[in-house]
């Protein structure tokens, strides 16, 4: 799954200044499509930018479990059980090779775990919906997943060589949510009538949320120039969005299932799809904060952090007392 | 806090281990264990190695230049470098 660049500040060149010959070297390398990996020089505002992108990354992976796990012990098969629970854990290895490549810039799991649960860093805007039946599990893999793959795909050949690396190893992965959760909806789809009802509730829900998930248009996106030109971000958010939408409307057809946008129509002289509104202010007041289960969220990340303390203390107590004994 | 741990994955046998990126783990047992779940849900290796991060020294990108370019201009360590004519064989 996968988080737009949600806090975005400008920052000052005045190091450009200071350090012209070494930044101009870097933007030149970048520039060839070379990879700047940990150790190397880099302005601070890229640091600090990928730093943000990567743990906000990392923590949607990590959020994002929350409203897949509200499923788990209600699936309705052990098949689809045992296949929840595998991306449901993917999900946590994502995140986990995220904050590793986020921790290679100088930043420490610590430092990005706190600012989570702060409230200062912030998540996709897509895990603060609630999932409310079964089918919802086959519409985030299918949707979700699917514009997050769209997102992900273009930074495996992104500038900072960890985040990279990270994302090929995620991408292959990715490939598995999408299709579990599309032959989740088909199964529903070919249902009972029931079930197809609750298959078509679930793409309600989830279309325009999906399409919020490739971020604010282009003309409202003030920092993307310098996330294109620092190969950090590699496709314009608008262009995302209509490559999915090209995508997935015929899918939708395959299931029999109609999406909720009356003004969706083929353009032929574009050769892609013209869509209806995009209710923006949704999606700012979901960026605040406001989601329907924005607080329960993070009041479950908090909870599990703080009650397993006593695991991560333990551990380390063991690990020091091996090592004593082993001393002695 | 838990100390770093890099990873390397041997993907079959034959094959050197290789890096994949790290974990954070009290002791090695963990670090492993950890290791295993990260980054081999998919059969991706055959065998594990953790090292702690702080015991890796790394060389410096700022000496690059000093290190590896000085290989640039002896292209005699490479067989290509010496004409032989075209009917001398086995060489």
């Amino acid at each position: 799954m996968y988080t737009v660049e949600l806090s975005k500040e400008n920052f000052g060149d005045g190091e450009a200044v200071l350090d012209a010959g070494r930044a101009a070297a870097f933007e030149a390398r970048v520039a060839a499509d070379e990879f700047i990996e940990p150790k190397d020089w880099m302005p601070e505002a890229y640091r600090k930018t990928l730093i943000r992108q990567i743990s906000q990354h990392a923590h949607s992976e990590i959020v994002g479990m929350l409203p897949e796990g509200n499923w788990l012990t209600r699936a309705p098969s052990l098949r689809r059980k045992a296949i929840l629970l595998a991306k449901i854990q993917d999900e946590c290895g994502h995140g986990l090779y995220l904050y590793a490549a986020a921790e290679t810039l100088g930043v420490s799991r610590e430092e990005m775990t706190e600012a989570l649960h702060a409230g200062r860093a912030k998540y996709s805007t897509i895990f603060n919906y609630p999932t409310l039946s079964w089918a919802d599990m086959g519409a985030i893999g299918w949707l979700v997943d699917g514009a997050a793959i769209l997102n992900q795909v273009p930074l495996q050949r992104t500038s900072y060589g960890p985040y990279a690396r990270a994302m090929v190893r995620i991408c292959k992965e990715e490939s598995f949510h999408q299709r579990q959760g599309f032959e989740n909806m088909m199964q529903l789809a070919h249902g009972t009538k029931a079930q197809r009802k609750m298959a078509q509730d679930a793409l309600n829900r989830w279309w325009w949320p999906s399409l919020m998930m490739f971020g604010p248009p282009d003309d409202n996106s003030p920092n993307s120039a310098q996330s294109m030109r620092w190969r950090i971000k590699r496709d314009s958010n608008d262009e995302l969005r209509q490559k999915f939408i090209d995508v997935t409307v015929p899918q939708a057809e395959i299931l029999g299932l109609t999406i909720p946008d009356p003004e969706l129509k083929w353009n032929a002289e574009r050769g892609s799809y013209d869509y209806g509104k995009i209710d923006w202010e949704e999606f700012y007041a979901v960026v605040r904060g406001e989601g329907p289960v924005a607080k329960d969220r993070l009041k479950a990340r908090v909870a599990a952090w703080e009650g397993q303390a006593w695991v991560r203390e333990a551990a380390l107590a063991h690990a020091a007392k091996q090592t004593m004994k082993a001393a002695a | 806090m838990m100390p770093i741990w890099e990873v390397f994955v041997r993907s079959k046998g034959g094959l050197s281990h290789r890096h994949v990126g790290s974990v954070h783990a009290a002791d090695a047992r963990m670090a492993l264990e950890g290791a295993r779940d990260v980054y081999t849900r998919r059969m991706e290796g055959v065998s594990l190695w953790v090292v702690p991060s702080a015991a890796i020294t790394a060389s410096d990108p700022g000496e690059a230049a000093a290190l590896f370019e000085p290989a640039a201009d002896k292209v005699y360590r490479h067989p290509t470098f010496y004409k032989v004519p075209d009917d001398v064989k086995h060489i």
